[in-house]
């Protein structure tokens, strides 16, 4: 076996310095009848034979590249620089631990730092940790930060949250007996938001922009959420639209959680992503997840060590913040490395290419008869109402290889009212041949 | 004394105390003091080149950002300098031992991080139609057949993102089937061993559970006596990690599980350690309800310095109905993702995540499986055990074993032999770095005093582990001679940060860089 060093000469010396004569008197505290089970699988292969089985897989799916491109909902596919791929591959930042020996960790503790220091600034706000799993955890670690700074046990979720979100907050949340009020999803726009909020309400929870496109007025939701006491929760699950877009930090948001996945992370499938969390200082010890801290050395050097930790698990048990306990490190290296390669200037150029070539697919888009544009503002995503069923309109496009976005039917099984609409994203990836490729696909597929 | 842009000094002068020949910069050849990007960087710059933009007029309603974020950019030689040498001062698995124990450090093949770079596998989106994804599908399934045989369960939950968000959905699965028998209000105790991890009992807290410790016999493992008093009407299930992170396979483990569930309870498993069982024995033959296991630990995906985890979880038939969305069924038409909690999951206990959880990792999973085997997995853990068993042979020599007898996969240690001697756990744990190896778990399990828990794996090659025994051997007698002990209090001398002050980082908290304050370096 290529993975394993010993050979049998060396385990048979082996075992006898230890004192045993057969390997299984080490396993000898195994129930007899359960040790050495039969199974069902195959013995080892060869690193070819391995490459080739996982690359048949591989080619079954319809890549992302050798398509018109147009989804996204919570996970967006942004052209990743090869220095990005490169430095996540460094051994040392690859296969190392979690940084609890800071001597010798100095390299994913500072980038740690830099990865928090940026998500404060993109996200408005005074602190941020060193990452969550991903944006929808994030959301509802969120909600239980909120429940355990204004100790309520009521949240209001608008109706234009991404509804997976909505669904892992339900589930955290409800299982203990907390109250979860939705607002109905409804593509035309959202109202009457500020009037659920009431004296049990522990937070409100917006993302914008909205899983439809629409970019929402955090700041009057906000005033009123702190009318009552409440908290206010901003979502973001494209991270690029910082670059453009006012903070929600700017818009007087309580805790800001993202999703990362869009600065340095490929789609993946949907993971491994990163969870962004952000919150006011004065909440710290409230934070789930981890956090790394600038201190000195022995030496007087400036250095960086994990630090806060007695909101966590592995000291205070059942009384920790959350049960959190790890982050999602190295896509956060990612993160950090393709943020520092662009800075706020380049964030900006790329976030303008997002919205341009948004806007370029709209119009494209808006102008097939029958098609009807819902959104009067966005960012790099959008929705249309077509004639007709869009998860079928959508399963004949990818027959030509052209993704053209999500239908409602996918993210809302069940709802007639949302079944003929379709939220279509584009990005710096977009080629005007794409568009085309959409506007006349999509033309065909209402006519046919 | 060198100062960034903003006045700010980027390395003290005195970086030079314990070297003979202080050089101009601070820098000392490989070892080079790197500044924060915030101190180097162009904060108007940018380091990638894109298309140029064309003007369109913008329709973001007047939420325009009035300013470009205050972040600097690197061009890219600055940027590729920068983060490699931050790595390099980054001790990692590829350099050497890194025998934390319970965290199971081991080789990470290069074939895991080829295969998850396949544009079939990363290049797909988690909402594209399903039609035009059936061999992602089909590879989670393959996947899922791999950890259902292997522990002996008939059904897994893939989604969860970690090992402790796996405890979630485990635990969630326990209190949905315990609502659905009527019992959701009466059964709110959850019992755990004191040598559990601290995230079980975080999790049974976190499912809204109340946690009863159990303490640890003579033997290190669960008091079954201590256990069997505190069962009752009211108890939930218990948390049961095994092998056990005292490093020993909790042998009454049917007689555990046929009491909790005679009680009306449910067993929940911590497989964190599985890779010290796989291929040797199923979870499932033993009565374990609901188990996690850690893909990152036991079958190899990379820890990248703290995550991404994997951590999906197998059900008994008893929970199966409860499992979270999504998950894979095949039918004539293929594979195919049951999403709707309304319909046909309508026993599920809801979502755990927004997608379908860890592709990347389930992809390095996957490989690392099909190249070991049923005969290569089975031959790992043996030398993990194996190798686990050597170390505390040998040792015992002059350290204290926390128990008697063999062990699984790792090997504990107290630290009685340092009674006495002035040289306190961390101080010998700093000395470990400056020989060149990351030190030990310390300080964990809780039962054992002044715990040390090595964890070699099965990666360790007979030589690499004489050396590391030789090592620590000659510690433990420098610390026993009582002439040595400035050496561990200084250490570690020779790592590029010397001893690190955490109180100072907590008691006065520093979590970012901002422009005007002031360092907290010496000036």
């Amino acid at each position: 076996m290529r993975y394993l060093p010993l050979n049998d000469k060396e385990r048979a010396e082996m075992r006898g310095v230890i004192g045993v004569g057969a390997i299984d008197d080490l396993f000898r505290d195994v129930p007899a009848d359960a040790l050495n089970p039969a199974l069902d699988l195959p013995d080892h292969k060869s690193e070819l034979e391995v490459e080739r089985e996982m690359m048949a897989l591989a080619r079954k799916n319809n890549a992302a590249g050798d398509t018109a491109f147009f989804v996204g909902c919570g996970a967006y596919r942004h052209h990743v620089p090869a220095t990005v791929d490169h430095i996540i591959q460094r051994s040392e930042f690859l296969t190392a631990y979690t940084p609890y020996q800071p001597e010798i960790a100095q390299g994913t503790l500072q980038y740690l730092f830099e990865f928090q220091t940026q998500v404060a600034e993109l996200t408005g706000m005074e602190i941020a940790n060193a990452s969550m799993y991903d944006g929808s955890t994030a959301a509802a670690e969120a909600a239980l930060m909120a429940k355990r700074i204004t100790k309520r046990r009521k949240v209001i979720c608008s109706g234009g949250l991404h509804p997976h979100y909505e669904a892992v907050i339900r589930t955290n949340l409800e299982l203990i007996g907390d109250e979860v009020v939705f607002a109905p999803s409804n593509p035309e726009g959202q109202g009457g938001l500020t009037d659920m909020i009431d004296e049990e309400t522990s937070c409100i929870i917006v993302q914008s922009p909205d899983v439809f496109g629409h970019l929402r007025d955090l700041s009057a939701l906000a005033d009123a959420a702190h009318e009552k006491g409440a908290l206010l929760v901003a979502v973001v699950t494209e991270a690029v639209s910082f670059g453009l877009l006012k903070s929600p930090g700017e818009q007087g948001a309580d805790i800001v959680v993202g999703e990362g996945q869009s600065i340095g992370n490929a789609i993946n499938f949907g993971g491994p992503y990163v969870g962004l969390f952000a919150a006011r200082d004065k909440h710290r010890r409230h934070m789930p997840g981890r956090l790394a801290g600038e201190t000195v050395d022995a030496d007087g050097k400036r250095g960086y060590v994990l630090t806060l930790s007695t909101r966590e698990q592995h000291i205070r048990r059942e009384k920790a913040t959350s049960n959190i306990c790890t982050n999602s490190g190295l896509c956060a290296l990612a993160f950090t490395v393709h943020m520092s390669l662009l800075g706020g200037t380049g964030l900006r150029q790329l976030a303008i290419l997002n919205h341009e070539n948004a806007c370029k697919t709209a119009d494209a888009l808006s102008a097939i008869s029958g098609v009807e544009l819902l959104n009067d503002s966005f960012f790099n995503e959008f929705t249309i109402r077509l004639p007709k069923n869009a998860e079928a309109v959508v399963e004949e496009l990818a027959r030509q290889k052209i993704l053209a976005g999500v239908p409602g039917g996918r993210l809302w099984p069940g709802n007639e009212d949302l079944e003929n609409i379709l939220i279509v994203a584009a990005t710096e990836r977009t080629t005007s041949d794409d568009i085309d490729r959409l506007a006349s696909g999509l033309e065909q597929a209402i006519k046919g | 004394m060198t100062m960034n842009n903003q006045g700010r000094p980027t390395r003290p002068e005195d970086t030079a105390s314990y070297t003979p020949f202080p050089t101009h910069t601070g820098n000392r050849a490989l070892e080079i003091a790197e500044p924060l990007i915030f101190e180097v960087g162009d904060f108007e710059g940018t380091g990638v080149d894109l298309p140029k933009a064309e003007g369109i007029k913008p329709r973001i309603a007047g939420f325009d950002r009035q300013h470009a974020p205050h972040l600097p950019g690197l061009a890219e030689p600055e940027a590729m300098r920068h983060y490699v040498r931050l790595s390099q001062k980054n001790y990692a698995i590829d350099m050497g031992l890194f025998p934390l124990g319970s965290c199971t450090m081991k080789h990470n093949p290069r074939l895991n991080e080829k295969v998850a770079r396949l544009k079939g596998f990363a290049d797909i989106h988690p909402l594209q139609p399903q039609s035009t994804v059936q061999g992602a599908l089909e590879m989670i399934d393959i996947l899922a057949g791999w950890l259902k045989e292997l522990t002996g369960m008939p059904a897994v939950a893939m989604s969860p993102k970690a090992g402790a968000h796996g405890e979630l959905c485990g635990m969630m699965a326990i209190k949905a089937a315990l609502i659905a028998r009527g019992e959701g209000e009466t059964r709110t105790r959850v019992l755990a061993p004191e040598s559990a991890h601290g995230t079980n009992p975080a999790t049974a807290a976190q499912c809204g559970f109340t946690v009863d410790d159990i303490p640890a016999d003579e033997t290190g493992r669960v008091d079954l006596a201590a256990f069997k008093e505190k069962l009752g009407p009211d108890v939930a299930g218990i948390m049961v990690t095994n092998p056990n992170t005292c490093g020993l396979f909790e042998r009454d483990i049917r007689e555990i599980a046929d009491a909790v569930h005679e009680a009306g309870g449910y067993f929940y498993c911590d497989g964190a350690n599985f890779n010290a069982i796989m291929g040797k024995a199923r979870p499932g033959d033993l009565g374990v309800d609901a188990m996690h296991i850690n893909l990152h630990k036991t079958f190899s995906t990379p820890h990248g310095g703290g995550g991404p985890g994997s951590g999906p979880t197998v059900l008994a038939d008893s929970l199966a109905p409860y499992a979270p969305v999504p998950f894979i069924i095949q039918d004539e038409d293929g594979f195919r993702l049951v999403e709707d909690i309304e319909g046909e999951a309508k026993d599920a206990f809801g979502r755990l995540v927004a997608f379908h959880g860890q592709m990347g990792m389930y992809v390095r999973a996957l490989t690392y499986m099909l190249s070991h085997g049923k005969d290569g997995l089975k031959q790992a853990a043996e030398d993990a055990v194996l190798n686990a068993n050597y170390v505390l042979k040998r040792l015992s020599a002059e350290m204290t074993p926390a128990f008697d007898g063999t062990c699984m996969h790792e090997a504990l240690f107290s630290d009685e032999f340092l009674k006495d001697t002035g040289v306190g756990t961390l101080d010998f744990a700093k000395a470990m770095i400056d020989e060149g190896f990351h030190p030990m778990t310390m300080y964990f399990p809780l039962v054992v005093s002044g715990a040390m828990l090595i964890e070699p794996t099965e990666s360790e090659s007979k030589q690499g582990l004489d050396q590391f025994c030789d090592a620590l051997l000659g510690l433990a007698r420098d610390a026993k001679s009582g002439d040595q002990l400035e050496k561990f209090k200084a250490a570690p001398i020779y790592s590029p940060m010397r001893r690190l002050d955490e109180t100072q980082a907590a008691r006065n908290p520093v979590l970012k860089w901002t422009e005007d304050a002031p360092s907290m370096a010496a000036e």
